[in-house]
């Protein structure tokens, strides 16, 4: 808004004496157990929800294993029937010259997800210690992963309309196989995962580094 | 407020939910929005008429999923066998063993989570837009349909059919049904209504009379 604020030192409402609700923004004094308006639970910190965020991340991580070991498709021909990893179907696919689309599989399914594990695990460790990762990358890093976690379920419909449209008898069939149970388990527990997190943690962290450096 | 001396809140002040920056509360004009200065997230973006506009889009979002859902959405042929199927036959392809639950997910995902979100934003915005007290238990409504915002997946659905065609195009001929041009328009509106939302005015609006 106005060009004045951005210079002025942003305070938290934890400094101030008030405590604000995360779901609908009521701001009330310090203490009150329950925001009035929409009923949610308000803390000040969340200091048990890294717990959460690693207790669902590791769920996630274990559902992420099987996801690549079974196979994600099964096609049933004529004369042979096929079954096939999520990496293995991407090798199948450069064999046959299709490279453009092997690598964005590959992407979507293995390296975004990672990626995102990873990502997950980097701020729940960054807020217990120093980091030099500056707070406002980490709220874009935060955002980005929120944002995406709902696109892997992308892998779930693209088998989902696979398995439900290629169904011509004798011809050609194509289902769907154990992974994808897990990869949709997967994603979802990276995302519960990504929500469990408090992001006003990554912003108290910053200040105690200050108060550390002054010293 | 069902404590013995009602706590009272502080009015003045809006806290940014992601990184708890408090700021005294300038509510912005129509069509400004109040950003937060550290993280930069959207705090109030008040819009003219959105409330009017919210509610005929998410009319026209509740005939298009049930429409949508029910016609054939997408067809194939290869070699004179011929195959079509609706969004729900497609949500329901896991349909063997441990597999229907992920099936349920699915349809859920992509119609009935979409579906109740409009519904339940419905419920909440017709009265407050026709100035009539809030519908009973619209908190609760509306604090459902924000709590299934993650969970609502039609757009990356959609998304999904793309990359699907781009697999089998060469494989089939694929031709697309009536719902397929339902569900790409459904998608946009699906997107715009949710942006249109500004959550701070509805809860705004749902406080007001319980203070007075």
């Amino acid at each position: 808004m106005e060009r004045a604020e951005q210079t002025r030192e942003v305070i938290n409402a934890r400094d101030l004496g008030v405590v604000a609700c995360t779901r609908c923004l009521q701001v009330w004094p310090q203490g009150v157990q329950t925001c009035a308006r929409c009923g949610r639970k308000l803390v000040q910190r969340d200091l048990k929800s890294l717990q959460r965020v690693w207790a669902l991340w590791i769920i996630g991580f274990m559902c992420y294993i099987p996801a690549n070991l079974y196979p994600m498709l099964r096609t049933r021909t004529l004369f042979y029937v096929q079954e096939d990893t999520i990496v293995g179907g991407a090798i199948e696919l450069m064999h046959h010259g299709s490279i453009g689309v092997a690598a964005i599989i590959l992407i979507a399914s293995v390296v975004i997800p990672l990626a995102k594990f990873m990502a997950i695990a980097f701020l729940a460790i960054s807020v217990t210690r120093p980091s030099t990762v500056s707070q406002s990358q980490r709220q874009l890093l935060y955002e980005v992963v929120e944002y995406i976690g709902r696109w892997s379920m992308i892998d779930i419909f693209v088998v989902a309309i696979l398995s439900s449209l290629v169904q011509l008898k004798v011809l050609v069939a194509i289902n769907p196989g154990l992974a994808s149970l897990f990869f949709a388990l997967s994603v979802i527990f990276t995302m519960l995962s990504a929500q469990a997190f408090d992001s006003r943690m990554i912003w108290d962290a910053q200040q105690q580094g200050k108060g550390q450096k002054q010293e | 407020m069902t404590a013995p001396a009602a706590p009272i809140p502080r009015n003045d002040l809006i806290v940014c939910p992601h990184c708890d920056a408090a700021y005294t509360l300038a509510r912005p004009g129509h069509g400004e929005r109040a950003v937060c200065h550290r993280c930069h997230t959207v705090l109030i973006m008040p819009r003219r008429k959105a409330g009017l506009q919210i509610i005929a889009l998410s009319v026209a979002i509740v005939i298009l999923i049930t429409a949508a859902a029910i016609f054939p959405f997408l067809s194939i042929a290869v070699a004179g066998a011929h195959n079509s199927v609706s969004i729900l036959d497609a949500a329901l392809a896991f349909s063997d063993g441990p597999l229907v639950v992920l099936s349920l997910a699915t349809a859920a995902l992509i119609i009935f989570v979409p579906l109740a979100r409009v519904l339940l934003s419905l419920y909440v915005l017709v009265p407050i837009v026709m100035d009539r007290p809030p519908a009973p238990q619209a908190a609760q409504a509306f604090r459902l349909a924000e709590a299934l915002r993650p969970w609502s997946m039609a757009e990356i659905f959609a998304i999904g059919c793309a990359v699907a065609l781009v697999k089998i195009s060469d494989l089939a001929d694929v031709s697309f049904g009536p719902a397929f041009w339902m569900f790409a328009i459904l998608v946009v509106l699906v997107v715009v209504q949710d942006n249109f939302l500004c959550r701070w005015s509805v809860w705004n609006a749902l406080s007001k009379p319980a203070k007075s």
